[in-house]
């Protein structure tokens, strides 16, 4: 099978600090990808580079057969790669339902946005998804009024209905209660029935429960890959990660 | 929202009467208010919707301004050398100033160069990242070099004087009242249609771009959005804008100058939206015309202390306003709503317990 996208010795340099050194790392279609680490393990400077934030400066990224590496971000997403961030990114002075509107699969130029109309195709579908990321009834609020763990499924959302190829989550479950991360995680493995899922996670458990595969990174390095299991039972991790999460619990 | 538009309507209607019950004086300085006016849209579509604070808008209005100058004061010199070219030593009439004979070309070039400054400066600063107190202080650096260009090169823009001293427009007197009365309507219509369409512009689905924008920008590139694209073309619409604004503000005062579109007059700009409500594009020519009133009204009545006046209504407005007049009343009819709701509540309380 051949991979949705592949990472070939990323390199990053933050004026000194080799915050990747040398990344290699694949993730293959309909696939659900944990990526774990200690903090400053470079999780989320891999998905900074993918979708185009941070530039690398050695190394290439592949997205299906197009080098993406020195894309501008605008680009990437026309190809269908979408990111979620570490802390809801959502537009807050705008309504649920405005949010969507703009997050649609679209013609992103000026000339097609300024005569662009709500076809009742696009009006099912952003009631489709706002009924599977239980935001239907506040389709008319401002996104700012919503609760951290709502304005985590805006977002995601937000990222579902450009219908990606492949989808990037950075912690979606950060300051989300019990019931909201169950619900989360099953919207995680519905989500992958259709496209690829990368996500930075750490919270353990969660982990645990949801993950098939996982990467584990360290200092800028893909450590070792495997299902959780696997990955407990690795020296090598428990020394740099799990070992030491524990001792400090 | 149906009885807004109503509001809006008897707004421009009574604009468009001004002249049946104001004064000649009266009229001519409301025309020069709803050019202001009209740059205070501009500057509410890129500071109030987008997030873009220019603190430099004094050049576009300023470039618009003397390319109509220009045409006035060769139909004024009637193929002779400009009076202070003449002073100046000059014996041929420059080349660029040229073209300028012919009204069309003014009026098209009074668009089109601020529109060509704003979207190379705007390209090259937004397409590198440049944005916040550094567009700003950027936008003001460019008022100084051109302030200091136009007054060093005295024998093509006369200078610190400006250009003034003109006769007619089109052939018709520019002292004559009836003259003046078409050129505020031309101004009333010219405000009409820029509010229209800017409204229409804020209302549709670009609208909503140019806010997400203002709220996160990175998201909205993250949407796959060219921000850069949206950021310099509503940029360049507020140069038109205020280019526009620059030829109404020619015909009706009959003076350009190079303290005209200086750093304080750009300042000033800015201060007419922010008393009106940035967020708001009725409140932006709402502040433009009560602010410019303000400042004529004291500086009438009290010529010794009218700019103590002046900076206590803006310390005033800013600290207790912070969305201008627009904001206030806004929120006058939620808190109305909500009485309204609360009574509605009561009753049906009432209602239930006698029942």
């Amino acid at each position: 099978m051949k991979p949705v996208l592949m990472c070939r010795e990323v390199l990053v340099d933050f004026a000194g600090f080799k915050a990747l050194q040398g990344v290699n790392f694949e993730v293959y279609p309909n696939e659900v990808r944990f990526l774990i680490g200690p903090n400053g393990a470079g999780k989320t400077t891999l998905l900074d580079v993918i979708c185009g934030k941070t530039r690398a400066c050695g190394g290439k990224v592949i997205f299906f057969s197009h080098d993406i590496t020195k894309l501008q971000e605008y680009k990437i997403v026309k190809l269908g790669i979408s990111r979620k961030f570490q802390s809801p990114a959502i537009f807050h002075q705008l309504t649920v339902w405005e949010n969507m509107e703009l997050s649609l699969k679209q013609n992103r130029g000026l000339f097609a946005v300024l005569r662009a109309k709500m076809s009742t195709e696009d009006r099912e579908k952003i009631v489709t998804l706002l009924k599977r990321i239980h935001l239907l009834d506040y389709a008319y609020q401002k996104a700012g009024a919503l609760s951290h763990g709502q304005k985590q499924w805006l977002e995601i959302g937000m990222q579902l209905i450009q219908e990606p190829r492949l989808l990037l989550l950075d912690e979606p479950i950060a300051g989300m209660s019990g019931a909201e991360r169950e619900k989360t995680g099953e919207l995680i493995h519905e989500i992958a029935l259709d496209c690829a899922v990368l996500i930075v996670e750490h919270d353990m458990d969660f982990v645990r429960r949801f993950s098939k595969q996982v990467t584990v990174m360290h200092e800028g390095k893909v450590l070792c890959e495997g299902t959780m299991e696997e990955i407990q039972q690795n020296e090598k991790v428990a020394e740099v990660y799990l070992g030491r999460e524990e001792k400090a619990c | 929202m149906k009885n807004k538009t109503w509001l809006y309507w008897l707004f421009f209607l009574a604009l468009f009467t001004a002249p049946f019950y104001l004064t000649e004086f009266r009229l001519s300085l409301l025309g020069k208010f709803l050019c202001f006016a009209i740059i205070a849209v501009g500057i509410s579509l890129i500071w109030g919707y987008t997030g873009i604070l220019s603190l430099g808008h004094g050049v576009y209005f300023g470039l618009g301004a003397y390319c109509m100058a220009m045409y006035l004061k060769l139909e004024d010199s009637r193929g002779h050398l400009p009076d202070f070219m003449e002073w100046s030593g000059v014996e041929k009439l420059p080349w660029f100033w040229k073209p300028f004979e012919n009204p069309l070309f003014a009026i098209f070039s009074a668009i089109i160069i601020p529109v060509l400054l704003a979207a190379f400066l705007s390209y090259f600063t937004f397409k590198n990242r440049i944005k916040g107190v550094y567009f700003s202080l950027l936008s003001q650096a460019v008022v100084v070099v051109f302030v200091t260009l136009f007054i060093g090169k005295q024998e093509w823009t006369g200078g610190t004087n400006g250009l003034t001293n003109f006769s007619t427009v089109f052939g018709f007197s520019l002292s004559s009242p009836l003259t003046q009365i078409v050129i505020y309507l031309l101004t009333v219509l010219l405000l009409c249609f820029i509010f229209i369409f800017s409204r229409w512009l804020t209302r549709s689905r670009f609208g909503r771009v140019l806010i997400a924008i203002r709220d996160s920008e990175n998201r909205v590139r993250f949407l796959g959005f060219n921000t850069t694209t949206y950021k310099v073309f509503v940029y360049s619409l507020s140069a038109a804008f205020a280019g526009l604004a620059g030829v109404m503000f020619v015909l009706q005062v009959g003076l350009i100058s190079p303290a005209m579109m200086g750093i304080i007059p750009s300042i000033e700009m800015v201060l007419w939206v922010a008393v009106g409500g940035r967020n708001s594009l009725i409140g932006a020519i709402i502040g433009a015309i009560a602010t410019n009133s303000a400042k004529s009204f004291f500086s009438e009545n009290y010529p010794d202390i009218w700019l103590l006046f002046l900076g206590g209504l803006f310390i005033s407005i800013v600290m207790f306003l912070p969305n201008g007049l627009a904001g206030l009343y806004e929120s006058f009819v939620q808190r109305k709503g909500r009485r309204e709701r609360r009574k509605n509540e009561a009753g049906s309380h009432v209602s239930r317990s006698v029942s």
